[in-house]
């Protein structure tokens, strides 16, 4: 991809925070909070793919919320195309909606079963007043179907009659309709059977080539993230532990659960399986109610450290090469690092 | 049928009858299973495969009807038996351990209630000393405290530790066999790999047979000893787990596998796709089901049903496909 280096992101997300208040009884009195998305910084370019991966939990989707603005924020700063969004007003928001959509999970529930397929995709364009005559705005849904692999004989149906993957070719083409640059896609294939996640992947892939997309791609599973995105981030309980390219990520993943997450993945060739050493981590990610002290990750660390549970790591850029293989623009929050980055521990 | 052998299915067929009529879910199906072995039932949603698993121990539901075929387990028809002698067999002899851990487990009852159950009924022990064996199986999936635990509900527990509540209930009367369906779709890869490394490990160790119900071709590949893939209510091929990777006859299979995106290979490419959508069980075409995506299929594929025949005259490795040229 040619990337001029200081072009401005078209979307940079700095120290994000979201944080929900946990109440109690009829009155609701606040008994803490649970911090769902705790300083998330990362930064999407023009035209790339940034994956955006982790378990349950981890605070994946509230980011993707957040950046959208329809979730609130506790702090950070949202910066879009060059203009900070973090505190437009709601009427302020909604033309800027135009340039961002979303994708969601779950085809079943994210189409409305009573909308024949030509309103669901017509209405962003009814809602922005987009749709200036009958003609223009039924060829533009045909042209929409016609997108995402779709026959326009079939605008009149509803939903129901539609497979999941059909379904979801209809999710994308409404989130087209207003010509979007940002794209965010919330586990768009996890819901499909694998010879249909096929076709999807293939159907995003190509609609970002023709149309210059950029994708915000949020999943839990390692080999399609792999294979659609350009970087990768990977959050733990509120927090980005690492961001590499994906070739970097999956060649010589840094922090330990990246690595851990990676052997954890099955693969799909016994012959290798057999070879392969697991690196199992024990335990299960802790509650986000009461996150552990320190490094989040450090009750199941296999290299945990003193350091670790006293203090939290920074997401630290790896400068002048001070980790082998990686470019400038990786970056790790482990103590593991702290001298190849000469930071004090 | 061999000493060694446990389970035979024998050309086992099974529908459903719906509001559109009598749907076809599994159709002549067979396989055996030797004791000690892991086989894989890999296929997408509507194949068939968890269909086979509950038919084995006919937890059909009202609406399910058993067409034809035998399915004997140690020498007997399941299908046969009355209903009391087929429960004196669930829970002990064959064990079940679903995919929702969430949905499958009682939540009014105790853990150690559940996990002692089948043991209070299977084993003529009383409530004491089932507790005690339950402390035992759970100390084995690793739960810490077990002990501490009897007494907590299934609310108390996470995802996986309910998954493994499931896995020491299945092994609480050491069965013969265990039927997995899904046990970690609903899981983190994390924890996912956690189960399946334990689930591996204790029927290694106790000699358990176990049925593994999954769409995930990489679980397939690190656990499974046989594979048998389904589509559209039967099995379209069937081999070792290595040999199947490593030389998938069925277009079907080789387009599945070509179809993953793995964490090797060519990232960004263009994944190869299998056209259309899985077959609609209501209405299957007269000839193979899978003839309709089939890019070989020729008039033949298109008439008549392919049987499951042996590749290269590997009795192992076998696939239900009437040939193409390569």
């Amino acid at each position: 991809m040619s990337l001029v280096k200081n072009e401005e992101p078209l979307l940079k997300v700095d120290d994000l925070k979201v944080h929900f208040t946990l109440t109690k009884g009829f009155m609701q009195k606040p008994v803490g909070s649970v911090k769902a998305v705790d300083g998330v910084s990362f930064e999407l370019r023009h035209g790339e793919t940034f994956g955006l991966v982790g378990e349950s939990g981890c605070g994946k989707s509230t980011t993707a919320l957040a950046v959208l603005r329809m979730q609130p924020l506790t702090g950070g700063l949202i910066k879009f195309e060059g203009n900070d969004i973090t505190q437009l007003e709601p009427h302020q928001m909604r033309p800027l909606r135009r340039r961002m959509q979303m994708v969601y999970q779950d085809p079943f529930s994210s189409l409305n079963p009573r909308m024949r397929i030509r309103d669901i995709i017509g209405e962003p364009l009814l809602v922005h007043g987009l749709a200036t005559d009958r003609r223009s705005f039924r060829a533009r849904i045909d042209e929409l179907m016609d997108m995402v692999g779709l026959l326009p004989d079939m605008s009149d149906r509803y939903p129901h009659e539609f497979s999941g993957g059909q379904r979801q070719r209809i999710g994308i083409a409404r989130a087209l309709a207003l010509e979007p640059s940002l794209i965010i896609c919330d586990e768009p294939v996890s819901a499909l059977d694998v010879s249909i996640q096929a076709q999807v992947l293939n159907l995003l892939m190509d609609l970002q080539r023709e149309l210059g997309l950029t994708y915000l791609f949020i999943a839990h599973d390692l080999s399609v993230v792999r294979h659609i995105s350009d970087r990768i981030g990977v959050m733990y309980l509120g927090r980005i532990v690492e961001i590499a390219g994906r070739d970097e990520l999956f060649a010589s993943p840094k922090h330990p659960y990246t690595q851990a997450l990676l052997s954890s993945i099955p693969l799909p060739d016994p012959a290798l399986e057999a070879t392969r050493p697991q690196q199992l981590i024990v335990g299960e990610v802790p509650s986000p109610k009461t996150p552990p002290s320190g490094c989040h990750f450090h009750p199941r660390c296999p290299k945990v450290m003193s350091v670790c549970s006293v203090h939290s790591p920074n997401l630290a850029r790896n400068q002048a090469g001070s980790l082998p293989n990686h470019s400038d623009e990786s970056q790790v929050a482990c103590h593991l690092y702290d001298a190849s980055f000469g930071r004090e521990g | 049928m061999s000493s060694d052998t446990l389970l035979d299915i024998e050309h086992l067929s099974v529908s459903f009858r719906t509001d559109r009529g009598k749907v076809r879910a599994v159709s002549d199906l067979s396989l055996s299973l030797k004791r000690g072995e892991t086989l894989a039932i890999v296929g997408e949603s509507g194949s068939g495969k968890s269909v086979t698993a509950l038919s084995i121990l006919r937890l059909l539901g009202d609406n399910g009807v058993i067409d034809h075929g035998r399915v004997v387990f140690e020498g007997r028809n399941l299908l046969s038996l009355s209903t009391d002698e087929i429960r004196r067999i669930r829970g002990d002899r064959i064990a079940m351990i679903f995919q929702e851990p969430m949905s499958s487990l009682n939540p009014v009852l105790t853990i150690g209630k559940q996990v002692a159950e089948p043991i209070c009924l299977h084993r003529d022990k009383n409530w004491d000393e089932a507790f005690e064996i339950a402390v035992e199986l759970l100390t084995k999936v690793a739960i810490p405290d077990a002990k501490e635990r009897l007494d907590d509900y299934p609310h108390h527990f996470s995802g996986g530790m309910r998954q493994r509540v499931m896995i020491a209930m299945a092994l609480a009367c050491e069965p013969r066999l265990i039927i997995a369906d899904e046990p970690t779709t609903a899981l983190d890869v994390t924890v996912q790999a956690q189960i399946l490394a334990l689930l591996n490990e204790l029927t290694e160790q106790s000699q358990t047979a176990l049925i593994l119900i999954t769409h995930d071709l990489g679980v397939v590949a690190r656990y499974a000893d046989r594979v048998a893939v389904m589509y559209g209510g039967r099995i379209v091929e069937t081999a070792d787990a290595k040999e199947l990777y490593a030389n998938p006859q069925h277009p079907y299979t080789v387009g599945l596998m070509a179809s993953i995106p793995g964490i090797e290979g060519d990232a960004g490419a263009r994944l190869i796709t299998i056209d259309g959508q899985p077959p609609d069980l209501a209405d299957l075409p007269s000839g193979c089901a899978f003839a309709t995506r089939c890019q070989h299929a020729h008039d033949a594929c298109r008439t008549s049903i392919p049987a499951l025949d042996p590749v290269e005259q590997n009795p192992s490795h076998r696939s239900a496909c009437f040939g193409y040229p390569l």
